[in-house]
């Protein structure tokens, strides 16, 4: 109860500041601007609700993005992870590199995506699975790598095939540490899916923040990433119930 | 081949009885060791061991720490190389025909916490092929038969040190393997536990021999547990000392540790540890 109500109870003191200095205009005289450029939490509530058709059609464009991003980074990821594990060459070979490709920014990367690959669903998937990619491969090369040797033997003594020592014990061992790097993929996953939207698409929660820049309408903007914030909430509550159901014995 | 490995799938029952009686003699299978050595990298770790465990035999290994005694269990198990000299199980130099025939307990149970500790006991059966309900059924004999009955279902986080080494060990039996390398099963207990321990394998072995090689800086759990026991000197770890234990293995306690020939041989083995790690 207390980890809901705390957080719950600070949210709803922000929101109730956040209404005060708003409605009684004061935001907007301090830095000369017109009112409707500083909504309300009840203005944004509204514009939520008048434009709940266009968002849910927008977010659901997002959520796919997301997903197959997700699923895209955590197939490559694991696999690749699992490779680096059982092939020292592999993980020599790659590791610097995968370290390296971090550190170019994906603002960069973007734009020749969607040169590529269009405006449609791929370059987001793609921006989405690099960003994901990182915490899930490096999550799940630690996981691997906390395998107790010791029990390593016993298993190999136990007439275990590197199959059934990788599906019987390393595989298990790793997951808890899947589900971290997971954590972090779905929480980041937004924020590449708004970014690959915003350098080209017509469609998805991004391109209606950015339209909305246009048009000056604000409100719609603090709804849109009201909605696009409530999607990560749900995907980060939803990976931590999967762990808790499938690493059963922590 | 060993024979339970050759069984189909299907047959559990069979399986359950090639593991829960009498040792066939296919299993009595002894480890021979000449002039056996071992060394990582300059570091010699074990030099020239000339050792006999007789099939059905067990014998302890005592010694000083990081005399090697781990290493020298791993060259049996042919889980490493030697550097030099032989090491055979039945005339089998190769070391997957060691690792076939030999099953390791480490010193740490390493129960697995995502398996119940019957499926845990039943892992070697699973590894053989078999599915998962005769390989329950197979081990599930082996908990009635030593005091585990009632916990099949409980996983190990749930058990006691002296339970989840029970099972641990129940493990290593079932693998069905001539070869026992006990990796100081018990040093981690607490010492009433380990005690209990000591009895239960004792009579653990009798209900159903094999080879064993025990290694242990207990001298006393030694002589109680072993037939024989090799003094290791420090390293590089050589054979300082070969006793053979004047009592019966694993047979009333009080009476054995008050023998005055046990005392003799205890006091002779401390003799040896103390000229072989100088």
């Amino acid at each position: 109860m207390r980890r809901v109500l705390l957080p719950a109870a600070s949210l709803a003191l922000l929101i109730g500041i956040w209404q005060v200095v708003t409605s009684t205009g004061a935001i907007a005289d301090l830095f000369s601007l017109e009112p409707y450029l500083v909504p309300s939490p009840v203005e944004i509530a509204e514009s939520l609700w008048d434009n709940r058709m266009l968002l849910t059609e927008n977010a659901w464009v997002t959520l796919r993005e997301i997903l197959f991003g997700i699923l895209c980074a955590v197939a490559f990821g694991v696999g690749f992870a699992v490779a680096m594990h059982r092939w020292r060459t592999v993980h020599d070979a790659t590791y610097p590199l995968i370290v390296a490709s971090q550190t170019i920014p994906v603002i960069v990367i973007a734009p020749i995506l969607i040169v590529w690959f269009g405006y449609g669903l791929p370059p987001k998937v793609f921006i989405v699975a690099l960003v994901c990619f990182f915490p899930i491969t490096v999550a799940a090369l630690d996981g691997l790598r906390a395998v107790d040797p010791e029990a390593v033997k016993m298993m190999r003594t136990l007439d275990a095939s590197r199959w059934q020592r990788f599906w019987r014990v390393e595989a298990p061992t790793a997951l808890p540490q899947l589900f971290t790097g997971l954590k972090i993929a779905v929480v980041i996953a937004p924020i590449g899916a708004v970014f690959a939207e915003w350098v080209g698409s017509n469609e998805g929660l991004g391109h209606l923040i950015q339209a909305d820049q246009a048009y000056f309408d604000v409100a719609r903007q603090f709804a849109t990433v009201a909605v696009l914030s409530a999607m990560a909430l749900a995907l980060m509550g939803l990976t931590a119930l999967a762990e808790r159901r499938v690493v059963r014995w922590r | 081949m060993r024979q339970d490995t050759n069984m189909k799938p299907e047959s559990g029952e069979s399986q359950t009885a090639v593991i829960g009686s009498a040792p066939l003699p296919e299993r009595e299978e002894g480890v021979a060791m000449s002039a056996l050595s071992h060394a990582y990298g300059r570091l010699q770790t074990l030099a020239a061991i000339d050792l006999e465990v007789p099939a059905g035999v067990v014998v302890g290994l005592v010694g000083p720490s990081g005399c090697g005694k781990s290493t020298l269990l791993e060259l049996i198990c042919g889980l490493r190389e030697q550097t030099g000299g032989a090491v055979s199980i039945a005339g089998h130099e190769a070391a997957a025909e060691r690792l076939a025939r030999c099953a390791f307990m480490p010193q740490r149970d390493l129960l697995l916490p995502w398996y119940s500790a019957l499926d845990n006991a039943a892992l070697a059966l699973r590894n053989q092929g078999l599915r998962r309900e005769p390989a329950r059924a197979a081990a599930g004999d082996l908990f009635e038969r030593f005091g585990l009955g009632g916990f099949e279902a409980a996983r190990p986080a749930e058990l006691s040190g002296g339970m989840r080494q029970r099972v641990a060990f129940l493990r290593t039996l079932v693998a069905g393997k001539p070869v026992l390398a006990l990796d100081e099963p018990f040093a981690a207990l607490d010492a009433i536990t380990r005690g209990e321990m000591q009895e239960w394998l004792a009579a653990a072995l009798r209900a159903d021999p094999r080879t064993v090689v025990l290694v242990t800086h207990d001298v006393e759990e030694a002589l109680y547990l072993c037939d024989r026991v090799a003094v290791l000197s420090a390293r590089p770890g050589r054979v300082v000392a070969e006793l053979s234990v004047p009592t019966r293995r694993g047979e009333d306690r009080d009476a054995a540790v008050t023998d005055p020939a046990f005392v003799a041989t205890r006091e002779e083995a401390l003799r040896a540890l103390r000229e072989g790690s100088r």
